[in-house]
């Protein structure tokens, strides 16, 4: 590296201007289109011969080991390459950040010929509108969010459910008849956590109120580790949460006090502590739209799917809590399988008096998608939810 | 009355990370080297403690590893700043950043990982007494090591030879090199001394106070302990209050929130950071002030035999 | 925080060798290392048996070699870090070099990448080279975003073109107004300006989900943390169709010009570098160091600034909680590895968007994980620093 190459200022000019040049060339051509049409067979044509595999991507927004929403996503991964074999190639980016970056990312999945696309997290709404737009041939599936086009659909779970049957645990366990919830961000997914946690406490323990503390995101453990001591210090001694670490129930487990796992089972991280995990099983939906895919039987819409078919459950209930509790909330599971048993059903009232649901009525999907207020027994105000 | 109570020991709890990196950075700043890298080495040292105890469940051994991997990662800042004399800014900048990817690339196995449950420590009847007993005697040792090292920390710098010698140094190297003493092994050991404590600040934070690993998860605590130095104009007391205070302010948040008061979250995250600029602003108003108490040769390199 | 070339003066002087200026048009000077003025010659003792000599002046060549050094260390370092985790070094080295520039389409995204990177660089060089370190660069960018997107929002169907001009405007007045407040703090209190541009990233950070959890929501957006999706038009117009590259490249690429121009033919430009290294000399030479400080701070608030509002009103098109993406601290190494100097930020700035995009790819094609970005970008940095001091010193065999 000491050949005393100096180069002059003119000839750093020209360089430059060449790099300029060269950019503007190169940017004049047309975008690459993903022309990798050599894979997946969508015809239902019974070819003999092995048709080529289904390849399939996954952008995750956390880390695959965050044993939590990321965790779990990855699970439902692993699922479809258990059940499908050879007929799929899966793989996957993680930590893609809910951004400009997310653009680029699926936009590669796409041109690197994967036909069946998972976006695991709200934020990819948009930059995953703009590559369907440029990639009819590939299919688009979002989850959590609320835009669909021709090839792009979303999916849920229900999440509320889980929630529900932690709050029917939790009203039992608790001593101070205070429970505390971590709060992520406050949309109305999480807003219809806390209400159907608390209606599941009140519904054996009319006496339990809930306080809220928010940390303003999904994953962040030494936050969560805080919040949570604020609601132990407050006097809750069972909490949930609806971030994606295990920092609450650790917490709760340092304090003495209980705690819920949420979206996968945390059972290990804190057995003392641990009352149940509300956990969610992707792999029966990732299946069931990778059979779709193969089978060109998919089209678009939105899903959400709850203990009905699989993809919701409560858990590693722990020992001690109560045999007709436990009893209790296998019931809960059987009524919704069967779609006997309603959650949100009225009356339901706010916690500013307010009735919200008429008496013995069944809120519908729509109701469900839009809630923005506290049931009776939640304390504060939901943060920003005045807006009309 | 309990939740205040409770609320003074979160602070405790939460400020002593901060405490712990401030008075490493301070013995740093004494010598007269401005280490930028505490967030780097934090992390770096979170996930060395973490890792050791996940291979071999003793908590010594952890700690040991953090204060381990903050002592190389300084050693070779100081390597570079004292006897290469790269800008100190720079360096120090590139370390932060360089330990945030490495702590996050090594740590990727971790994240799931976790370690034996955490011992609760209760101190047998002073715990006991109501109110105070909970707000202060239920911590873990490094909180009351803590002070008692800021205490010792004083006493170093202010009554013994050794701390009269890195004062001078960081004062006025070339008249410290007149004496004969040997500068440049001073300032390296101070920045080994301070890379140390930062690395066992670090390994608190992933041991003690969130038993988890995660990437970044120290979050900027390291930037807040280099505030802190200048915000407690280089005096180890005032390094432990601003620490104390600091931390309260976080907790404050989420316990306001819990307690039902409805200003924006948002808002109430700033306070930590208006409130140091707004210090740093008062108290560096005052040339005089700060030309006291600041160690005169902070930033600047130095050529022996000149 | 005086630059060690005071001490350096007041050393020659003691020393009884005269001052003299050195032709230093030519070194891009870093503030703070080290630009001899006087003859110094000092010795080294090391502990092995090299010792490091230094030179008399400043090495010309090897300040263009030092940055390609320093990359070809990092590249060895990656490619025994591929080899550490199993993975073929060789395509490794591809994805990270060859990949993001292998199509048009690739080149785009670059682009893409590199112009914030290049504009915010562009400005840190003007505040590093006058001695005043703005690390808060990050929040000039986010308060360059807000403004940004806050004109933006104004918008409706009927609003013409030229709400385009008013968006950029207002993402520059933004990170000025932002880079204004750490001037006004170190120009009133002397607060130390590191400390206060680095907390007010915070504060803007804050800022930013405030409003995006708050008053700026989108109110149909089942209370998601992020404003409405703007206005097509208001659209940073695109430059080539098929691609995302914006005119913000050739924005970033006049703003080249102007810097260099600024830097190396302007009274102005050359007062700053004085300032920057020699404040007692300035004062002399009748420059203000005042002035300075303000015009370092708000020209690099308002590139800042600008970058925010061409990313906000570009590729995002909306305020998101996650518009804050690191490129105002990514930007600190561009412009040191470009070693402040215009066109070497250029290069600077392609090179670490390759570290981005090829840590992107790294993922998706090997399977290796994203923190190597970061690991590089920072291993680049050290490397640098390291490499510099050839540029100082020489190294010699010590004899006996």
């Amino acid at each position: 590296m000491t050949t005393p190459i100096v180069p002059s200022k003119r000839s750093l000019f020209k360089i430059a201007a060449l790099t300029v040049m060269a950019a503007a060339l190169a940017g004049c051509g047309k975008e690459e289109a993903p022309k990798k049409a050599a894979d997946a067979p969508k015809a239902a044509a019974p070819a003999p011969a092995k048709p080529e595999p289904l390849k399939i991507a996954f952008a995750y927004v956390g880390p695959v080991g965050d044993g939590g929403w990321t965790f779990a996503h990855d699970n439902g991964r692993k699922a479809v390459e258990k059940e499908f074999g050879d007929k799929v190639v899966t793989s996957f980016v993680e930590k893609v950040p809910e951004s400009a970056d997310a653009e680029r990312v699926i936009r590669d999945m796409a041109g690197q010929g994967n036909k069946l696309i998972f976006g695991t997290t709200f934020g990819y709404m948009e930059p995953m509108l703009k590559v369907a737009a440029d990639n009819k041939g590939v299919k688009f599936e979002h989850a959590t969010g609320y835009k669909t086009a021709e090839n792009l659909r979303t999916y849920d779970s229900r999440t509320y459910e889980g929630a529900y049957m932690a709050g029917v645990i939790a009203g039992k366990m608790t001593k101070t008849n205070t429970l505390g919830v971590v709060g992520s961000i406050p949309i109305p997914e999480v807003i219809r956590n806390i209400n159907s946690f608390t209606m599941g406490a009140q519904s054996v323990n009319p006496k339990v109120k809930t306080k809220v503390v928010w940390v303003n995101e999904w994953f962040n453990p030494p936050k969560e580790t805080e919040a949570a001591t604020a609601l132990i210090n407050g006097g809750a001694d069972v909490l949930m949460q609806n971030t994606d670490s295990a920092a609450v129930l650790k917490t709760a487990q340092d304090k003495g006090k209980r705690a819920f796992g949420w979206d996968s089972d945390m059972s290990a991280y804190g057995p003392k502590a641990h009352l149940g995990s509300a956990v969610i099983n992707w792999g029966p939906y990732y299946i069931k739209a990778t059979r779709d895919a193969l089978e060109g039987k998919w089209a678009t819409g939105s899903s959400w799917w709850g203990v009905k078919e699989g993809a919701i459950d409560m858990v590693s209930i722990a020992d001690d809590v109560p045999a007709d509790i436990k009893a209790r909330v296998e019931e809960i599971k059987a009524g919704l399988k069967a779609g006997t048993y309603n959650i949100w059903k009225g009356p339901i009232v706010d916690n500013s008096g307010k009735e919200v649901l008429a008496k013995d009525a069944v809120a519908d999907d729509k109701f469900l998608g839009g809630v923005n207020f506290y049931v009776k027994g939640v304390e504060g105000k939901v943060p920003g939810g005045d807006k009309k | 009355m309990d939740a205040y109570a409770l609320l003074v020991a979160a602070t405790l709890n939460a400020g002593t990370v901060l405490a712990i990196a401030a008075l490493g950075l301070l013995i740093n700043e004494k010598a007269g080297i401005v280490n930028l890298g505490a967030e780097g080495m934090m992390l770096c040292a979170a996930i060395a403690g973490f890792a050791a105890v996940v291979h071999t469940g003793s908590d010594w051994i952890g700690f040991a590893a953090g204060i381990g991997a903050g002592a190389l990662l300084a050693a070779l800042f100081g390597l570079l700043v004292i006897w290469l004399n790269t800008n100190q800014y720079a360096t120090g900048l590139a370390l932060s950043l360089f330990g945030v990817g490495f702590s996050a690339f090594v740590g990727i196995k971790y994240v799931q990982e976790k370690i034996p449950e955490r011992p609760r420590f209760v101190i047998p009847f002073l715990s006991d007494i109501p109110l105070v007993g909970p707000a202060l005697f239920q911590q873990h040792p490094l909180v009351y090591l803590t002070m008692a090292f800021a205490a010792g920390l004083i006493w170093f710098l202010h009554r013994s030879r050794a701390g009269l010698v890195l004062r001078s140094v960081g004062e006025n190297p070339a008249s410290a090199q007149a004496l004969g003493y040997p500068v440049r092994r001073i300032r390296l050991a101070a920045v080994v001394a301070g890379g140390a404590l930062c690395g066992l600040a670090g390994s608190y934070l992933s041991l003690v106070y969130t038993p988890l690993w995660v990437e970044g998860m120290v979050a900027g605590k390291g930037w807040i302990a280099l505030a802190l130095t200048t915000f407690a104009t280089w005096r180890p007391a005032r390094v432990l209050l601003g620490a104390y205070l600091f931390g309260g302010v976080t907790m404050l948040q989420f316990h306001l929130q819990g307690a039902g008061v409805e200003i924006h979250s948002q808002f109430l995250s700033m306070l930590p950071y208006v409130a140091t600029i707004v210090v740093l602003a008062l108290i560096s108003r005052n040339p005089q002030w700060i030309r006291i108490n600041m160690p005169a040769s902070i930033g600047k390199p130095f050529y022996p035999g000149s | 925080m005086f630059p060690e070339f005071v001490t350096n003066v007041r050393h020659s002087r003691e020393s009884g060798n005269p001052v003299t200026f050195s032709e230093r048009r030519w070194i891009p000077a870093f503030a703070g290392m080290t630009v001899t003025d006087g003859i110094i010659i000092m010795k080294y003792e090391t502990f092995n048996r090299l010792k490091l000599e230094a030179r008399p002046e400043p090495s010309r060549v090897w300040s263009y070699c030092s940055p390609l050094l320093a990359l070809l260390i990092t590249v060895l370092i990656g490619v025994a870090l591929f080899s550490a985790l199993g993975k073929d070094p060789l395509r490794g080295l591809q994805v990270f070099f060859w990949e993001p520039i292998k199509s048009g389409y690739a080149i785009g995204e670059l682009m893409v990448k590199a112009t914030p990177l290049l504009l915010i660089a562009l400005g840190l060089a003007v505040c590093f080279r006058s001695n005043v370190w703005n690390i808060g660069a990050e929040g000039q960018f986010i308060a360059g975003a807000i403004a940004a997107g806050g004109v933006a929002l104004l918008a409706d169907k009927g609003t013409g073109g030229w709400i385009v001009i008013a968006v950029l405007l207002a993402g520059t007045l933004g990170g000025m107004l932002w880079g204004g407040i750490t001037a006004l703090l170190r120009d009133r209190f002397n607060a130390n300006e590191i400390l206060v541009s680095l907390m007010l990233v915070y504060v803007a950070d804050l800022l930013l989900g405030y409003l995006v959890y708050g008053p700026w929501k989108d109110p149909a957006g089942y209370n998601f943390p992020q404003t409405k999706t703007f206005e097509a038009v208001t659209q940073i117009p695109r430059l080539f169709a098929g691609s995302r590259v914006s005119i913000g490249l050739a924005v970033a690429l006049a703003g080249v010009a102007a810097l260099w121009v600024f830097l190396f033919r302007t009274r102005a430009g050359f007062a700053l570098q004085v300032g920057g290294l020699a404040p007692a000399a300035a004062r002399y030479a009748g420059f203000s160091s005042r002035s300075a400080l303000w015009l370092a701070l708000l020209v690099s608030g308002g590139a800042a600034g600008l970058a925010g509002a061409l990313e906000v009103a570009g590729p995002i098109g909306q305020l998101t909680p996650y518009v804050p993406a690191g490129y105002g601290f990514a930007a600190i190494i561009v412009a040191f590895v470009g070693r402040l100097h215009p066109l070497g930020m250029v290069f600077a700035a392609i090179l670490m968007s390759m570290f981005y995009i090829g840590g992107e790819l790294a993922q998706s094609r090997l399977g290796l994980p994203k923190s190597l970005t970061g690991v590089f970008q920072g291993l680049l940095l050290f490397t640098l620093l390291a490499c510099d001091t050839l540029v100082m010193y020489r190294i010699k065999a010590r004899s006996a």
